[in-house]
């Protein structure tokens, strides 16, 4: 590969290639957990938006604090070989954080939607969002001890999923069955660019 | 389409927390937001003017010898993320950083790349 539009003399020889995904989900519905079990995790701050007034911030203390005007989202870094990596952010849970979304979204290859059977409309918000967006993503049903065992098939139907969009039983504390959710997407992905980059060869049923 | 932006803080609003204080109340880089997978890297050869740098832009430098992407670095400086691409700004309006923008997904070259990142994540 070479240097395209390099003109500094020592630049490195290989173009690198970044890759973003999203892990996204209802709260509690594993987010961290899979990023931690693919990948280093570490927490990144972000800013919370603030409107709200008369938040009391005592602007002496230390820098290192933590404070009530920062969120942490999940941060993963896989590395496939020098010059490739894949990041991988947590997508914050709650409401008030949507702000953050369009910019974690922005060039992001795909996302990962955590579904918990228990609380399955917790990730309707996120279906919704990356539809919209026309993201490609996959439904990883993280299958929690005690939760009773959906199909795939019921999932799909209660989601209202397009055809295309794959669902994946997967327990989020275990690094293969993470891995695979991610092989999932990857693949998806890929699919869904190569549907779109030949746009005559498929139609989808209205 | 709409800008992310218009949900930060405007200037007026001052230094309100501290780690602002360290980009002087700016909540808004300059120039065009740094992605968080935009890898930086330190230009080598130039001579650092320290005067009206501060300790975290320094910190930042050193941070970015090899090609660092904008989340690695403000995860190690344990700083948010907003501070950190308001700091590469200015380090990129000195010409201190070179940035290399991600390749959009749609934009590239070929497929092969994500078959290769299949591939890879399939040998963890």
């Amino acid at each position: 590969m070479a240097s395209a539009g390099s003109d500094q003399a020592s630049g490195p020889p290989e173009v690198p290639v970044t890759i973003k995904l999203l892990v996204a989900g209802g709260f509690g519905a594993g987010k961290t957990t899979l990023v931690g079990a693919v990948s280093e995790i570490r927490p990144l701050r972000t800013e919370e938006s603030l409107s709200e007034p008369g938040m009391n911030v005592d602007i002496l203390d230390g820098v290192e604090r933590k404070t009530t005007t920062t969120v942490a989202l999940d941060f993963g870094r896989i590395t496939i070989r020098r010059n490739l990596v894949i990041y991988l952010f947590g997508t914050p849970g709650q409401e008030r954080f949507w702000f953050m979304w369009d910019e974690l979204a922005r060039g992001a290859l795909g996302a990962v939607v955590l579904a918990d059977t228990r609380r399955l409309a917790d990730c309707f918000p996120s279906v919704d969002y990356f539809e919209r967006r026309q993201l490609p993503f996959v439904v990883a049903v993280n299958c929690f001890d005690g939760a009773r065992r959906y199909h795939p098939a019921d999932v799909r139907s209660a989601l209202d999923l397009d055809p295309v969009v794959p669902v994946i039983l997967a327990d989020a504390r275990q690094r293969t069955s993470g891995r695979d959710v991610l092989i999932a997407l990857i693949e998806h992905a890929l699919q869904e660019m190569q549907r779109r980059r030949a746009p005559a060869a498929w139609a989808p049923a209205p | 389409m709409p800008a992310p932006e218009d949900h930060w803080l405007d200037e007026e609003a001052g230094p309100v927390v501290r780690p602002y204080a360290l980009t002087r109340g700016r909540t808004r880089p300059a120039g065009e937001v740094l992605d968080l997978i935009a890898l930086v890297t330190a230009v080598r050869g130039v001579e650092v003017d320290r005067v009206g740098l501060d300790p975290e832009h320094l910190a930042l430098l050193s941070m970015c010898r090899l090609p660092a992407s904008v989340a690695d670095l403000a995860a190690d400086l344990d700083l948010p993320l907003g501070v950190v691409q308001v700091l590469l700004a200015d380090l990129r309006s000195l010409k201190l950083i070179a940035v290399h923008h991600p390749t959009p997904p749609a934009q590239l070259p070929d497929m092969q790349i994500l078959r290769e990142v299949a591939d890879g994540l399939r040998r963890l």
